[in-house]
């Protein structure tokens, strides 16, 4: 067992601490709250000579993600961090970098989007980037977010899987709630991290190489995008061999979801990120009390782990998928849409809701999700009606 | 002591709530408890109404959300009464530490406590400046706080200020703190 420091931190400083220990050769990153303490604290490793990383100061997260991509391509171990408007602003690079396959790992704490402007907890910045390529991570809590991001580093530099990731925690619950945290020495996670291995890096001159070349006319574009699909499903299995070795060091379970008691769960709950703590909280007592509830979270959201979720959820009764974070115009929630996808493989139909939480990061109370596994109760009785509903919107 | 002790901090910004109820919980993390300390941010500006939050478990907290059912509530500034129901949810039999110079049954009848709620009265302001020279109540509170209740002792809550504040502040600074946590400790009276 390899030593362990113990402190009280918050989701941020855990993920500058993972980012210090995997020593991205490039960081550029422009501050936005909640983000702003992680990159503040990276800034200061770099001020203080802990770390050897170049630190590009940028006027705007356009340009920080832009200086990734370059950076990236160059060969060099990479990262950033934003938030909400900050990664709407990405909306470009985040294609270019994962069309261009390259490895850089950014958090994101996840908040609301403007309008009305809104600095809180929710999904909705995030789940706008959910179809553009990175391998996307959801954290519980502080901890899960130093772990998920050291993760991120394997998952991205792979050889097989070259492509950007996403490693999320849920904005001021998690990024700035104190927890009891745990980090490991330096040393286990640098042999853990390793070194990138670049494939094709543009600085390299015995082997000149062209990035991010014009492909339009013919069949090259569509070729691409296939080998962009097949890259990201093929991350699948990768991520959970990278993810169970940091498990077996940090002796932390890692897995796709994180399955309670849905084995023989009648009612079960589906819920991404900080709110999972809650609504197991619930489950927990309506056990007690003889309801058999489940809870089922997903930490690895891109690629989405549909056999997972289906394995877990093929028993039940009725399904509760919760959502922080709206997709308009569409019958679902993003959350509501992938689940109810997989569903469709069962032979037998199981009745959903779609339950809209949090956005803005309004309180997930104990009471509304008591509520909410009452409703699903009545749900499978036949005595409602499926459909998408906002939950505890006063 | 129960499972989970959930503190709650009626505050205004700049008065160091957030400080307190992060101070808290290192010093019971250095007690080998499990802690969260969360603020709820509103619009940040010096005086607004704030809470936070601080929660001490001998087992893994899994709970994120607000707290609503507080065991203890500490109210930085007795002016927040008018305008902030501080004891909303308080647990049956739980405690309220009050910022103030008023006695016991003063604060009892001005928070509105029912007869099962433990008052506790300390002057952390004038403390404060007595020892800080400025009106920052958070540390003596804490003392307080610890004082009243033991969800930390005084002097496991003294050690981590040395420990934290040691590290920012000058000996002068620290050794101020460490005396309005004295005074504070001795002063209070719960009721």
């Amino acid at each position: 067992m390899p030593d362990i420091t113990v402190l009280a931190a918050t989701g941020n400083l855990m993920v500058s601490e993972a980012l210090r220990q995997a020593e991205p050769d490039v960081i550029a990153a422009y501050p936005i709250t909640p983000q702003t303490a992680v990159v503040e604290e990276y800034s200061k490793y770099v001020a203080d000579g802990r770390v050897h990383t170049e630190y590009v100061n940028v006027e705007s997260e356009h340009s920080s993600l832009s200086a990734c991509i370059g950076a990236s391509a160059a060969g060099a171990r990479v990262a950033t961090a934003t938030s909400s408007q900050g990664l709407a602003l990405m909306w470009e690079e985040l294609h270019i970098a994962s069309g261009m396959r390259l490895p850089i790992v950014m958090a994101n704490a996840n908040r609301a989007i403007s309008a009305p402007i809104n600095i809180h907890g929710d999904h909705s910045d995030v789940m706008g980037a959910r179809d553009s390529g990175w391998v996307i991570m959801f954290a519980e809590t502080a901890q899960e977010a130093y772990d998920n991001t050291l993760i991120s580093f394997r998952i991205a530099e792979h050889p097989d899987v070259q492509l950007p990731v996403m490693t999320t925690l849920d904005g001021f619950i998690t990024t700035h709630a104190m927890e009891r945290c745990e980090i490991l020495d330096d040393e286990v996670v640098k042999a853990y991290v390793g070194e990138r291995t670049p494939i094709n890096p543009l600085i390299n001159g015995d082997k000149p190489v062209s990035h991010g070349m014009f492909a339009s006319l013919g069949n090259s574009y569509f070729k691409v995008k296939k080998a962009e699909r097949a890259a990201i499903d093929a991350s699948h299995p990768i991520i959970k061999q990278v993810g169970d070795e940091w498990a077996n060091i940090c002796k932390r379970p890692f897995d796709y979801v994180d399955a309670y008691e849905c084995d023989d769960a009648d009612f079960i709950i589906v819920v991404l990120g900080s709110a999972a703590g809650n609504v197991r909280a619930v489950a927990r007592d309506l056990r007690a009390q003889g309801i058999k509830a489940g809870v089922l979270r997903i930490r690895v959201y891109r690629p989405f782990p549909a056999a997972e979720v289906l394995e877990a959820l093929k028993g039940a009764k009725a399904v509760g998928i919760f959502d922080r974070s709206d997709a308009f115009g569409a019958q679902y929630g993003p959350v509501g849409l992938d689940v109810r996808t997989a569903l469709y493989d069962l032979p037998a139909r199981i009745p959903t809701r779609n339950y809209i939480y949090g956005l803005g990061g309004a309180d997930i109370t104990i009471q509304t999700i008591k509520d909410a596994f009452d409703e699903l109760q009545q749900l499978a009785a036949g005595s409602i009606d499926e459909g998408l509903c906002y939950l505890g919107v006063r | 002591m129960q499972d989970m002790t959930e503190i709650r901090w009626h505050a205004r910004a700049g008065q160091g709530a957030v400080t307190a109820s992060k101070l808290l919980a290192e010093t019971a993390l250095l007690n080998g408890e499990y802690i969260q300390a969360m603020p709820e941010y509103g619009p940040e500006r010096t005086g607004a109404p704030l809470r936070a939050y601080s929660r001490i478990s001998s087992k893994p907290i899994e709970v994120h959300n607000n707290i609503t059912h507080p065991n203890i509530v500490v109210v930085l500034d007795e002016t927040l009464l008018s305008i902030v129901e501080v004891l909303e949810g308080i647990v049956e039999g739980g405690t309220v530490i009050i910022n103030t110079k008023n006695s016991v049954d003063e604060a009892r009848a001005a928070l509105n406590a029912s007869a099962d709620i433990k008052v506790a009265v300390v002057d952390a302001s004038g403390i404060a400046l007595d020892t800080l020279k400025r009106d920052l109540p958070n540390t003596p509170i804490v003392g307080a706080l610890a004082q009243a209740t033991q969800c930390v002792t005084v002097e496991a809550f003294k050690e981590n200020l040395l420990e934290t504040f040691g590290k920012k502040f000058t000996k002068e600074v620290v050794d101020a703190n460490l005396a309005s946590v004295d005074r504070a400790a001795s002063e209070v009276v719960v009721g």
